[in-house]
């Protein structure tokens, strides 16, 4: 390995420590759902392993639970995950044109709300081995999680648990704040999409809304909104 | 009809694998459309912003503690405090404020 790859590599690790803390904390009751839904600890881990994906997994269980078909399954996915579309296409313009096939499939495989979100955090263009690193630390995280909690089910104490599950928005918010404060724009967009995700929520119909969907619709509308009224040259800073 | 939990699981992974694979192999370019680029560039703080909140409020015991938490981040956060630090400071501030007060 190069020797920036390598470093690169062990900076993704470290900035993987949190994620896989929180991971911990959130797959450990994706385990106690799984287990409901008749899978075994090793299948539950094999489950987290191939999907990496929180709300996903959970609808996915749930789902499956209720003896629905494996179509049913797909379109659940489907809509639950459509979010990582839209981050995956703002991450394929943090890539390098010329990053190879091979690292856009392995990059793929793990695009997480957290993933993506440190990965854009990225200074320039982002280097492959910065997600691997990541992954190396996340990944054990989210499975193993999983794994312990179709075993150990609420063995973990709730303060424990309800302590780590803090985590994940300490790290969204340590990668949305910092670009805020040199950006007025930023910082009111933010306002704006915690406002409206905090008026989604209490509304009249649109509470009725899955999480996953309010996202997708308030991206698009907030995001779009702004790229209209202050387009912004680059698709991500300069560090 | 019986199901078969490693076909479930196949299917989950197979579906969940493209929606993240094929933006990212299908554009291999730089987008050159400013509007898009501006759009892409924005999805990220959008997304974290919608996700954030709410919900961090519905996480632990007690809706102060998510708001301390909450401040704790944002503070930490703003005054350039690394990802590891800003994120086990929103934990800690959890785990000693239910401590104490619950």
């Amino acid at each position: 390995m190069k020797n920036t790859n390598r470093l690169a590599f062990a900076r993704g690790m470290r900035d993987g420590i949190p994620i896989a803390l929180g991971y911990l904390a959130v797959s450990f009751t994706l385990g106690i759902a799984a287990k409901n839904a008749g899978f075994t600890a090793v299948q539950a881990m094999l489950a987290s392993l191939t999907n990496n994906a929180s709300a996903g997994e959970f609808a996915g269980f749930t789902l499956i639970a209720a003896g629905s078909g494996y179509l049913e399954v797909a379109v659940m996915e489907l809509v639950a995950n459509a979010r990582y579309l839209l981050m995956s296409c703002a991450l394929s313009q943090k890539l390098a044109p010329e990053t190879s096939l091979l690292h856009r499939f392995l990059i793929s495989y793990d695009v997480t709300d957290e993933i993506f979100g440190i990965s854009m955090a990225y200074p320039g263009k982002l280097n492959p081995f910065y997600s691997y690193g990541a992954f190396a630390v996340a990944i054990p995280g989210w499975a193993g999680g999983t794994y312990l909690g179709v075993l150990m089910g609420s063995l973990l104490p709730g303060n424990i648990v309800r302590a780590l599950s803090v985590g994940l928005y300490g790290m969204f918010l340590a990668v949305i704040i910092p670009p805020a404060r040199k950006s007025r724009i930023l910082a009111g967009v933010i306002l704006i999409s915690m406002a409206a995700s905090y008026a989604f929520t209490r509304l009249p119909y649109l509470a009725d809304l899955p999480a996953g969907t309010r996202t997708i619709l308030l991206t698009l509308l907030i995001a779009g909104g702004a790229a209209v009224l202050f387009p912004h040259e680059e698709a991500y800073d300069e560090p | 009809m019986s199901h078969n939990i490693y076909l479930y699981i196949l299917v989950m992974a197979g579906v969940t694998y493209l929606i993240r694979m094929l933006p990212l192999t299908l554009i291999r370019k730089e987008i050159k459309n400013k509007t898009i680029r501006s759009f892409l560039y924005y999805v990220p703080y959008v997304t974290l912003a919608v996700m954030t909140f709410p919900a961090i409020l519905s996480e632990t015991g007690s809706i102060w503690s998510a708001w301390a938490a909450l401040a704790t981040g944002i503070i930490l956060a703003w005054t350039g405090k690394s990802l590891l630090q800003v994120s086990v400071s929103a934990c800690l501030v959890v785990f000693v404020w239910e401590l104490i007060l619950l």
